[in-house]
């Protein structure tokens, strides 16, 4: 499914991404732990094609295809989706219109025919359902006026409707209470699927507890410094990051 | 006044010549006509260092003048009534102008619903039509060179009557064709009796690469608890120099909405001034500006409160593309008895390119202290992390622009309350952001 070799990024001449190599299965799910300031959020934003980040070095292939080589909108129709940890207000633009552009913009891309109005508003509705989003959410602008929690689950409304492949989740517990976190978890959990891997970003082991994940990798300094199963998890949530911390350009 | 005269340029001797012959044929009051045009030639066509139109220079865009257009043969009037796009189909009562001429053919002027009455300017001049006693409402406009030479030269027009309590139930459309480099100068006058209500569309085009020099007026005189829907486009073609000038005085408790879309011309400047003349009173207007290549488009606008409790609210948006320029100029006037008063006015623009240049000159003269006024302005370039948000979502970049770029207009557009004009106007917005 994904691999990341030698991975080396920088922003502003300072380097955030130092030689990262990861690799998520198929079906996976992976998360990736660490500290502030460790390049988690840069890893995601560099998968789904953030152009702020300056590449030096390494390859994302996705299914063998190199995403790097990929704008975002391609990237996005072959199967990335990211959740953001701050999904952006963009006002003046109705949710349902956004959604179906995104929907039947992929669905070109992919060769594949335009989803009927019937069919499109069926779906939301089912996705929406599942997410206990309220029905007046959908007929806002795209997140204008949203609590945090709401834009968490508009991001995961997203993600079950595009149907991406590889998931990254940045972050996606920061702002939910226990109840949000209960949904948004049984939302990710709903598309967990043979063929779909996800990568979960978080600081905290307390999403790991609603999403059981396979895989965790430690990520410091630019770079994953340990992978193990779920315990690790447990180990870090005990432990804290004092053992991974070192002084890097990032911090 | 001498030395003046000898400063004239060609246009403007142009123009006083086109004056001298044709005063003695032109209908209406000569004295008025006589008046504003001497007014007008006193100063001549306004350039850069008259404060007004200091991001308009009217001497370097009017380097001839254009001659007046005759009126139209059936078969002109026909074919380019035929060939208008208007707003497209909005059931509107429709009627047409062509080269500045009411033309019957393309207009519905008979059997018209009642309490409505509709005439042309040309005629109610010849019959001395009582309405015309409202012509020129706001005497702030008489002061403006452009409106002046609207005065002087009003060619035809259209007079409307909206009988007291009447709501019209299909919209009014006023459709103007210009076939050729001609110059226009219409008048409309439009007079909206008490609790009355109405919406008025006003279309504009032209062929692409004619030099044509339009001058319009629409006047609304409002009365009280009159509720009235302005839309105006400017769809000109590319080589055009449209000027245009709204005026409108309020009565109570009205409500009065202006939207003027432009997307055509080569350089345009609208003007509205607007009076309040009677208390609680709420008034919109609104404005939604594409300019690409090295179009020129301008605002200007002139709110005078002269009553308490009148509340005005003024959003111009304007997106500038290539070489474009865009100007606003806003001033809200209250005057010392306007108590109450609320007053916010804003122009945001977008700037799609490295080459636009857009000009912000918000005022207010507050002469009354309990009052809420604001006005802001704010230019800037598309928000890059809302692209990159918008992409990831598997939305090529520039239908990513497109979005957001509706997005910014739509703001302006959406109150409009014909849908079918409100449709017409997005999907003209959607092929100006396709084309460019």
């Amino acid at each position: 499914m994904l691999q990341i070799n030698n991975l080396v990024v920088q922003i502003e001449d300072k380097r955030i991404l130092n030689g990262l190599d990861l690799t998520v299965n198929d079906g996976e799910m992976a998360a990736i732990m660490g500290p502030n300031g460790s390049g988690k959020s840069t890893l995601s934003y560099v998968i789904a094609g953030k152009e702020d980040y300056e590449v030096l070095d390494g390859e994302i292939l996705l299914d063998g295809q190199n995403l790097l080589e990929m704008d975002p909108d391609a990237r996005a129709a072959a199967g990335v989706f990211l959740a953001f940890q701050y999904p952006l207000e963009i006002p003046g633009v109705a949710t349902m219109t956004f959604l179906k552009a995104a929907l039947n913009a992929q669905r070109r891309a992919r060769g594949e025919a335009e989803l009927t109005t019937p069919d499109f508003i069926k779906r939301v509705n089912n996705a929406a359902g599942q997410l206990e989003m309220p029905k007046d959410m959908l007929k806002r602008a795209l997140n204008v006026g949203f609590s945090g929690g709401e834009k968490k689950r508009m991001e995961i409304l997203q993600m079950a409707l595009l149907e991406p492949n590889f998931c990254v989740l940045d972050e996606t517990d920061s702002g939910l209470d226990i109840d949000a976190l209960r949904i948004v978890s049984a939302g990710v959990n709903a598309l967990r699927a043979k063929n779909r891997s996800f990568l979960v970003i978080t600081h905290y082991q307390r999403l790991l507890s609603h999403i059981v994940p396979d895989t965790v990798h430690v990520m410091a300094g630019g770079k994953i410094v340990r992978s193990g199963g779920k315990e690790l998890a447990h180990e870090l949530e005990a432990n804290g990051y004092a053992d991974y911390r070192q002084p890097t350009a990032a911090e | 006044m001498g030395a003046v005269t000898l400063m004239r340029t060609p246009a403007e001797t142009a123009l006083a010549q086109a004056f001298e012959a044709a005063k003695g044929k032109l209908p209406g009051d000569r004295d008025a006509r006589v008046k504003a045009f001497n007014d007008f030639i006193e100063v001549g066509l306004p350039h850069r260092r008259v404060e007004a139109f200091k991001y308009t220079d009217l001497r370097a865009a009017f380097r001839e003048a254009a001659p007046f257009a005759p009126r139209p043969t059936p078969e002109q009037a026909r074919t380019a009534a035929a060939g208008a796009k208007g707003f497209g189909e909005t059931g509107a009562l429709v009627v047409t102008l062509v080269d500045g001429h009411v033309v019957t053919e393309g207009s519905e002027l008979a059997d018209l619903p009642e309490g409505v009455e509709i005439t042309t300017i040309t005629e109610a001049h010849g019959v001395g039509h009582t309405l015309l006693d409202h012509l020129s409402p706001v005497p702030l406009a008489r002061e403006n060179p452009v409106y002046q030479l609207n005065s002087a030269f009003m060619t035809d027009g259209v007079v409307i009557r909206i009988a007291a309590t009447i709501a019209v139930e299909r919209p009014i459309h006023l459709r103007f064709v210009t076939t050729g480099a001609f110059a226009t100068a219409t008048r409309t006058l439009v007079v909206v009796e008490e609790a009355a209500s109405v919406i008025l569309l006003e279309s504009h085009e032209g062929p692409d690469g004619a030099a044509a020099q339009l001058n319009d007026v629409v006047e609304f005189v409002v009365g009280d608890r009159a509720k009235v829907c302005h839309v105006r486009l400017n769809a000109e073609g590319s080589e055009a120099v449209a000027l245009s000038t709204v005026t409108a005085r309020l009565g109570e408790a009205v409500s009065f909405d202006s939207l003027n879309v432009v997307w055509g011309a080569a350089l345009s400047r609208h003007q509205v001034y607007l009076a309040f003349a009677g208390e609680r009173s709420l008034a919109r207007i609104n404005g939604a500006t594409m300019v690409k290549g090295r179009q020129h488009a301008d605002s200007t606008l002139v709110v005078d409160h002269g009553a308490l409790h009148c509340t005005s609210r003024e959003l111009f948006k304007t997106v500038i593309d290539g070489e474009g320029t865009g100007v606003f100029q806003g001033k809200i006037i209250v005057q010392p008895h306007a108590q109450k008063t609320d007053g916010r006015m804003m122009s945001a623009s977008l700037l799609l390119s490295e080459g636009g240049t857009m000009n912000n000159k918000p005022e207010l003269e507050i002469f009354a202290d309990d009052v809420q006024c604001a006005h802001g302005a704010t230019s800037g370039q598309l928000d890059e992390d809302l692209l990159f948000y918008i992409m990831a979502r598997g939305i090529p970049k520039a239908e990513a622009e497109s979005l957001l770029v509706q997005a910014f207009l739509g703001e302006a557009i959406e109150g409009v309350e014909c849908e079918a004009a409100r449709d017409a106007l997005i999907a003209g917005v959607e092929s100006w952001l396709k084309a460019r």
